[in-house]
């Protein structure tokens, strides 16, 4: 397809990156020569230094032919021009970034009367996976597949647990219900695992389920935590307003620490049953004083990376049952996904996402990804596609299939039914099957899992 | 440093060498040349397992870095010079060694200058190899090896290859894919080479003079088949020459640009109106300088735009020995032989653009001098240049002239006249073939010492890959760990 990106920041460059990747023609727009330069060096697209509102530049970029435009600048209204300009020059679907909720909420009007796809929100995005960690907080990572029918969960083995030492082909005689392993990671290292792995304490597992046994595999593993009644969130900006709001509303009490007393009052109005404390919220003394050790759920949330990543660990130091940190660069993660600062959540990354899936569904020919999800720290991913009719190896047990190495059929979706798969299993034209495969395995299409 | 990519490349475009060298193998049979039948027998031979076997070192890490794109180009362009000699020795139809990676490297970097005393005695198979070392090396081998490569996970920083090897201050892209880039410009630079053969047969050029010629004109290199160049031809195949060697001296954008229909930007484009507004001063300059010695007006405007095209384009093709010229007509040509051709195309020299950022910043600079406090932007095509920019054509200009100094020094202990050394360095350093005097258009680099012919090959090969990559390849900081 033909993509053209305006804005080359952090998320319109993780787009290039990941689309150019997948043989798309991307063409990148952005006024600071500079990183359109060190991007040329780097990634495969044509770069056109401009601004991306101006219709001279979008016909030198083509964009009247092309497939999409995604508007990720950080100006919300220069991106929406963006997108009704391209609109009007012909392009199939245009993307907006916008970081004013308002725009959300009149979402469609503008997709109606001003012909925008889709409107992406990055606080309102971060906010929801904040809030679907929360659910369960057993889990560091929760993505569903298979239209929310399965679950990808990720969690880390404890020291005790009933499953250290255990082989993974034990697993469903041992839990008494199916569940499959599908990464595991260790000392650094990513596994895509066989039956005959075995399972140690502080192996970081992702494990597939579907959603109905979710309650039963955290009862089954032991490890329940309670369920959680109150938050506290660090930093007042728009992910906590949008968090927060869904928390109240699923009955969680909030206490919201700020240091700028404007925001404070702003929020204060917006949110009438959260506890709006007017203080450094990376003040130690303040933290005891706010009841810290008591408090389920502490999410860091400053603008500052390192700022979050202190106040999380010594939130997980005083024992909080559950600790979420925002980080604005994830590149560094994995260095200090197992000190103690809990799950981490990247905004701009799950923007990056939240587009990529779009883009993804537009191609929606045959045998194509129909969703994508990072898992392990964006070492492996979880692919979910339906098997068209040129799929090879059409109703035949999967212990005859020869697979790529680190890749692994996770799920199947028989006509609703959700099977997670043993050797006699198949799949068949129709079903919707979930792979898992290293990043360095590189699907494009189903039929790359084979040999 | 990424060894593994580093040989992994090298390994596959030394294969690639193996491969275009089968037409010339092909020749050898037909024409039943039988010492150049084992000579490029076993050159492809080598080639071909050397290249299979450095191909077969798989990097973990893809992934081109800066240095590493500069040392691919630079340890290509070297390796592939010194293989590429080989038919010429193991045919013994140039015993010394030297001299046949004088003639290779001359070829490549589509120089034209040569050794050969009397070329026509050489065995047709050897020639067709040497013009279309000017062929390949004029687009570049990289960018040929990017057009046909497989796809690969090095993604976006194999541009850092095309990059390194492209002429000119700024490299773009075509389009967005590296791979589709390189294509169009092969397609084209195929296209305008079939065109010229076409014309050429159609004036009577028979069919091998007109492959080679075009192959000579294409890559702007200047290696004829004949002894007296292209002066023995008639009128009509010197003008499809010379036109044709105007055109492929044109920044390769330019076309792409006609393809998409964009005529007025080709219009506004300053680097091709000066490249030919230079043209035409020079040519008529000498036109008028010449017209008593070649009897008319006419005949001194149809030679001085055949001389002037051939020198600016850096091609070096002769219709007429120019070193009989006046000294007036002959100091302009030295001058072109600087100037060289346009950025993105297949010419050497300084490049024209170089020259309009020079001129440029040079006249901002005396206005800070009078208005120190003034702001100026060097601006061409309605786009500032970047100052990175400016000061990169700075530093190139002043170790373009450290070098062309330092060779000519040491080609002076030859102790040939001041006219051979100086001109022998400029035609070799800015690719263009022929000198004055000794090196003239009817001489030859034969005469001149073992270490004169390294120290011009050198030259060349500075010349034409715009001397940075083999300054990194040489210099010992690359090669140290974390400098």
């Amino acid at each position: 397809m033909k993509i053209v990106i305006v804005g080359d920041g952090r998320v319109g460059s993780t787009l290039a990156k990941q689309l150019a990747k997948e043989d798309h023609d991307v063409v990148v727009i952005d006024n600071d020569p500079e990183v359109l330069n060190d991007l040329l060096e780097t990634v495969d697209v044509y770069v056109i230094e401009g601004n991306g509102a101006v219709l001279d530049v979008q016909r030198r970029a083509d964009v009247g032919n092309s497939d999409i435009l995604i508007a990720a600048t950080t100006n919300d209204e220069l991106n929406i021009v963006c997108c009704m300009l391209a609109k009007k020059l012909g392009c199939k679907a245009t993307i907006a970034r916008t970081q004013n909720r308002d725009y959300v909420r009149q979402m469609q009007y503008m997709s109606k009367e001003l012909g925008l796809s889709m409107i992406v929100n990055p606080p309102l995005a971060a906010a929801r996976e904040i809030f679907r960690i929360i659910q369960f907080p057993s889990f560091l990572k929760r993505n569903s597949v298979a239209k929310g029918r399965v679950e990808l969960v990720e969690l880390v083995i404890s020291e005790g647990n009933i499953l250290v030492d255990k082989a993974l082909m034990d697993l469903t005689k041992l839990l008494k219900m199916d569940v499959l392993v599908c990464a595991v990671e260790r000392d650094d290292e990513v596994y895509i695992p066989k039956g005959d792995f075995v399972l140690k304490a502080g192996d970081k597992i992702s494990v597939t389920a579907p959603r109905s046994n979710l309650v039963k595999l955290i009862k089954k593993l032991n490890i329940t935590t309670q369920k959680i009644k109150n938050a506290t969130i660090v930093g007042g900006g728009q992910i906590a307003v949008n968090l927060a709001e869904e928390l109240l509303k699923s009955g969680v009490s909030v206490k919201i620490i700020e240091k700028d007393i404007e925001t404070c009052k702003n929020i204060s109005e917006r949110l009438e049953d959260a506890i709006i404390i007017n203080a450094d919220g990376t003040n130690h003394d303040l933290l005891l004083q706010e009841g810290i050790e008591d408090t389920d759920a502490f999410i860091s949330l400053t603008d500052i990376d390192e700022e979050n990543i202190f106040i999380s660990m010594f939130a997980t130091h005083l024992k909080v049952p559950k600790v979420i940190t925002k980080m604005n660069r994830n590149e560094y993660s994995y260095l200090i996904s197992d000190k103690g600062v809990g799950s981490i959540i990247c905004p701009k990354q799950l923007t990056a996402n939240e587009i990529y899936r779009y883009v993804r569904a537009m191609e929606n020919t045959e045998d194509t990804v129909q969703t994508l999800i990072s898992i392990i720290d964006d070492r492996a991913e979880a692919i979910e596609f339906v098997v068209g009719q040129n799929a090879k190896n059409l109703n035949r047990a999967l212990m005859d299939i020869k697979l790529k190495k680190d890749v692994l059929i996770a799920c199947i979706s028989h006509l609703g039914q959700i099977v997670i798969p043993k050797g006699t299993d198949s799949f068949t034209e129709g079903d919707t099957v979930v792979i898992v495969a290293k990043n360095e395995a590189e699907i494009r299409e189903f039929n790359d899992i084979f040999m | 440093m990424n060894y593994r990519v580093l040989l992994n490349y090298i390994g596959k475009v030394i294969l690639v060498e193996g491969l275009v060298m089968i037409p010339a193998l092909l020749i050898a049979f037909a024409k039943s040349q039988h010492n150049c039948i084992f000579a490029f027998g076993v050159t492809i031979g080598a080639l071909i397992i050397l290249g299979l076997g450095l191909s077969l070192i798989k990097p973990k890490n893809q992934e081109i870095k800066i240095r590493e794109g500069f040392l691919i180009v630079a340890g290509c362009w070297i390796l592939l010079s010194l293989f590429g000699a080989l038919p010429f020795f193991l045919s013994r139809e140039i015993p010394n060694y030297i001299d046949c990676i004088f003639e290779t490297v001359s070829g490549f970097t589509t120089t034209g200058a040569t050794i050969l005393t009397n070329i026509e005695v050489m065995s047709s198979s050897l020639l067709y190899w040497r013009s279309f070392t000017h062929w390949l090396g004029g687009m570049g081998i990289l960018v040929f090896f990017l057009a046909i490569m497989p796809k690969s996970k090095a993604g976006g920083s194999l541009f850092r290859l095309m990059k390194a090897e492209s002429p000119g201050p700024e490299v773009g892209k075509l389009s967005s894919k590296i791979k589709n880039t390189a294509r169009t410009l092969y397609i084209i630079y195929i296209v305008m080479t079939i065109i010229e053969i076409i014309l050429l047969l159609c004036g009577g050029m028979p069919l091998f003079d007109s492959v080679t010629t075009s192959f000579g004109t294409a890559g702007t290199g200047g290696f004829a088949v004949k002894n007296d160049s292209i002066m023995g031809y008639n009128s009509y195949l010197q003008m499809v020459v010379g036109v044709f060697m105007v055109l492929f001296g044109i920044n390769f954008n330019i076309y792409h640009l006609i393809l998409l229909k964009d005529i007025v930007n080709v219009w506004k484009n300053q680097e091709l109106r000066l490249y030919l507004g230079i043209i035409f001063a020079s040519t008529l300059a000498i036109a008028v300088n010449i017209s008593s010695q070649m009897g008319s007006f006419a005949k001194g405007l149809q030679h001085g735009f055949f001389q002037v095209s051939s020198i600016i384009t850096t091609t070096g093709f002769a219709s007429y020995n120019f070193d009989a010229w006046p000294m007036f007509s002959r100091c302009i040509l030295v001058f072109l032989m600087f100037i060289g051709a346009c950025a993105g195309s297949t010419g050497g020299g300084v490049k024209v653009a170089r020259v309009i950022i020079l001129l440029k910043s040079a006249r901002n600079t005396l206005q800070k001098i009078r208005h120190p406090k003034s702001v100026k932007a060097v601006m061409i095509d309605k786009h500032r240049t970047e100052d990175t920019v400016i000061s990169e054509v700075n530093a190139f200009m002043t170790v373009y002239c450290i070098i062309a100094i330092v060779s000519m020094l040491i080609l002076s202990i030859d102790n040939f006249s001041f006219e051979s050394t100086t001109t022998a360095v400029i035609a070799c350093l800015n690719n263009v073939g022929p000198g004055l005097d000794m090196v003239g258009p009817v001489g030859s680099y034969s005469a001149f010492s073992w270490w004169g012919k390294i120290v011009l090959s050198a030259d060349m090969l500075l010349g034409r890959l715009e001397i940075f990559p083999l300054i990194i390849l040489f210099s010992p900081v690359t090669w140290s760990k974390n400098k």
